[in-house]
């Protein structure tokens, strides 16, 4: 997929274009947030990856964990500023409410990276109750359900505010058809829940079919309303082809999509701003619970760094490395736990490098 | 609720098993109108809605008298009325529904984005009918994408997402706000957990997205924490919603055992998923809506105006939400009695299927068909 990749920064419409990220010598620096949980282990598969193809990339690693102090992510923060692209885990939030939010949220709003794509593609040696599924869902990173402002008006009574606006509804709205137009895809469809939120989701809505019949006619706009949305996606997928979604909205298909193509360790995502990129799997899973136990899939992992490497220009790497990823998944010999195998994380990979070995350039 | 122990039984003599196996009710919501002492019938108010639903009213009207159910109905209008610019049911079926304590509902056609709030959120208002029940079941002989699917998903009803506290602070940018109230938690919460001790299951999972609703969803999650200190042979999870929507699709089954317990929003978006899991729509999904005094039962699919007046509805739904009332009200035989026989139908041919099934019954054929299984 993502063909013309490097022309992805016209996503940015209107605005300006900005400055690829830089090379030096011939080589790109990239900045590595590994994240919690599983983190560590998925992105030493890129890196060994890519060192054994010889990929011209120089990994800047910034090691945070969602448990630290919330101004760490500054350091992460500072680090994409100078290399404008980055490769990223899940950072861990956890669910009290003692201590700071989720830092993936703060980074995102730090840089205003706010469409995340996350790409749900059916893969052949995995079991799956329905095959060819094939759905893109673009999400809405900045605003919506995860603005982050709430508060005790008396005691027990929590008000949380959705933020919703024009501007940011027809930014990822226009992001969501030129991903189509770019992609050779058909279709856009917006979820929402207007017969309820009149207003908010109206918004979204009604910015997203407005924007999808006045400036791109030659893709079809349609709307759903999330609940239906969610029957038909795990009942009848194949309807849908690219997705575009306010914040939560896009966590529960997200969620179904991973589902739907054999777990959340398949799937490939990324994240734009205007300025930035950063490649991150599209199924926001930590893995906390099997950390450390060299069993993770870094499927996901691995894909989004060859999203990036196409990002970069660097399409016939990231051809080489994803193709010989799904050769290894679907000859069903070295693959993980979770669809089915048995190899630990560094045996799927060295499968990997050993099938990049035979394959000639 | 729509746990079926009769269906694996069947063989066993009716009714000193039927006797013995009384539903359990949770303790909260309970049913309290009495028959008419003349005739020993229950009143219920009933419904009928919009498209499709004055056909598959009339078979619910015509299993229930062939199975000698002892109800009379009494039907409501609630076409909405605007008081002073807002949705408002006719006083009479508020009447109606107050005095019998219990409706039967079918679809109602709801208009997106006109000004107006939905029918059956001002329903839910009215009779503040706190808490929604979602059963989604896979059906014995009917085969779908996902197997072995017993899921129960409850519901708040009331606030959220849904309380419709919205504005244009300035042009293009609107506010929603989504209202989490302890009251309303420890309700549907507690309703939960009965509900989990009366039909038997083990497990309370909380579903929630307090990482990023660290206050709103906080809340929900702390009452969770705080109420299961009084059912402490029931085991309480609470899970994201991420987690949730992932292992659900993936394995379903792993649900079998527990309640979930909701917010609005998700609930509404999770309830809709349970039956693309059990059923591929909302053509099978029966659901209670529980207030303290008063309980409506309703087909939560849509009203299909595009089949209306064909004889092509399914009137599965709103049969399986019927015998839902009819358990809520006691009357545990009739209930199974038209619950066996419904999923009998459906699962004995494809002739006794209608075409959302794909099958070539018509709404009048499959009612016969399920009347002989009577």
């Amino acid at each position: 997929m993502l063909r013309r990749l490097i022309t992805k920064r016209t996503f940015v419409t209107s605005l300006q274009e900005t400055i690829l990220p830089k090379k030096y010598g011939g080589r790109y620096t990239v900045t590595l947030l590994p994240g919690d949980g599983v983190g560590k282990e998925i992105t030493d598969s890129v890196i060994s990856i890519f060192k054994a193809e010889n990929i011209p990339i120089d990994w800047e690693t910034v090691e945070i964990s969602g448990l630290d102090n919330k101004e760490n992510v500054k350091l992460a923060v500072e680090s994409l500023k100078r290399n404008k692209i980055g490769l990223k885990g899940i950072w861990h939030t956890p669910a009290d409410q003692v201590g700071h939010g989720s830092l993936n949220v703060a980074l995102r709003k730090q840089l205003d990276i706010y469409a995340n794509v996350a790409i749900f593609k059916s893969m052949e040696g995995v079991k799956t109750k329905i095959p060819d599924v094939d759905l893109v869902v673009i999400r809405e990173n900045t605003e919506g359900e995860y603005s982050g402002l709430e508060h005790e008006s008396v005691e027990g009574v929590v008000e949380s505010l959705k933020i919703s606006t024009k501007e940011k509804s027809a930014r990822i709205a226009r992001f969501a058809f030129d991903f189509a137009q770019k992609n050779g895809r058909h279709s856009v469809c917006a979820v929402h829940k207007a017969n309820i939120m009149k207003l908010g989701d109206g918004l979204f809505r009604n910015t997203v079919t407005e924007i999808g019949a006045k400036e791109y006619p030659d893709i079809k706009t349609s709307s759903i309303i999330v609940d239906n949305a969610s029957m038909q996606a795990v009942a009848k997928p194949h309807q849908f082809d690219v997705m575009v979604t306010p914040s939560m909205y896009g966590t529960i298909l997200g969620n179904i999509g991973a589902a739907l193509i054999g777990g959340p360790g398949l799937v490939a995502g990324a994240n734009f701003s205007r300025e930035y990129a950063v490649f991150e799997p599209g199924s926001r899973h930590v893995g906390l619970d099997i950390k450390g136990q060299n069993i993770a899939n870094p499927t996901g992992m691995i894909l989004s760094a060859t999203l990036m490497l196409e990002h970069l220009g660097l399409k016939e790497s990231a051809n080489r490395i994803s193709n010989a990823v799904k050769q290894v998944i679907a000859e069903g010999k070295h693959t993980t736990k979770d669809i089915g195998g048995k190899s630990t994380t560094t045996e799927f990979t060295d499968a990997i490098i050993n099938k990049l070995a035979n394959t000639p350039l | 609720m729509l746990r079926n122990t009769f269906l694996k039984n069947s063989v066993i003599s009716t009714r000193r098993f039927l006797a013995t196996s009384v539903k359990k009710q949770p303790s909260i919501g309970r049913f309290t109108g009495k028959p008419d002492p003349l005739t020993g019938k229950y009143t219920v108010s009933f419904i009928e809605g919009d498209g499709i639903g004055p056909e598959i009213s009339q078979s619910v009207k015509d299993i229930f008298a062939a199975a000698n159910v002892p109800i009379t109905w009494e039907f409501c209008d609630v076409s909405p009325i605007f008081v002073n610019g807002l949705t408002t049911i006719p006083d009479p079926a508020v009447q109606s529904i107050n005095k019998n304590l219990v409706a039967l509902k079918g679809p109602l056609a709801t208009p997106i984005g006109k000004g107006h709030r939905s029918l059956n959120l001002t329903l839910r208002k009215t009779f503040n009918l706190f808490a929604n029940v979602r059963p989604a079941k896979s059906i014995k002989g009917f085969k779908t994408t996902y197997e072995n699917v017993d899921l129960v998903l409850i519901r708040e009803n009331t606030e959220g997402e849904y309380s419709g506290i919205e504005h244009v602070v300035a042009p293009g940018v609107v506010q929603s706000i989504k209202l989490i109230t302890r009251d309303a938690s420890e309700r549907v919460i507690r309703y939960a957990f009965e509900y989990a001790k009366a039909i038997g299951r083990p497990r309370v999972v909380v579903v929630h997205k307090s990482t990023i609703q660290r206050l709103a969803d906080g809340l929900f999650v702390n009452v969770a924490k705080e109420l299961s200190e009084q059912y402490p042979d029931i085991k309480l999870e609470t899970e994201l919603i991420d987690n949730t929507v992932l292992k659900c699709v993936m394995q379903p089954d792993a649900y079998s055992d527990a309640v979930a317990v909701c917010p609005n929003l998700y609930g509404d978006i999770l309830s809709d998923l349970n039956s693309g899991l059990s059923a591929g729509s909302l053509g099978l999904t029966p659901s209670a809506n529980i207030g303290n005094e008063v309980s409506i039962f309703e087909a939560v699919h849509g009203s299909a105006p595009d089949i209306a007046g064909q004889n092509k509805a399914n009137p599965t739904a709103l049969l399986l939400s019927s015998v839902m009332m009819l358990e809520h009200m006691g009357l545990n035989e009739h209930a199974s009695k038209i619950h066996n026989a419904v999923l009998n139908t459906i699962a004995s041919s494809p002739e006794n299927r209608t075409g959302d099934l794909g099958g070539t019954a018509t709404t009048s054929s499959f009612t016969e068909a399920v009347i002989k299984n009577l």
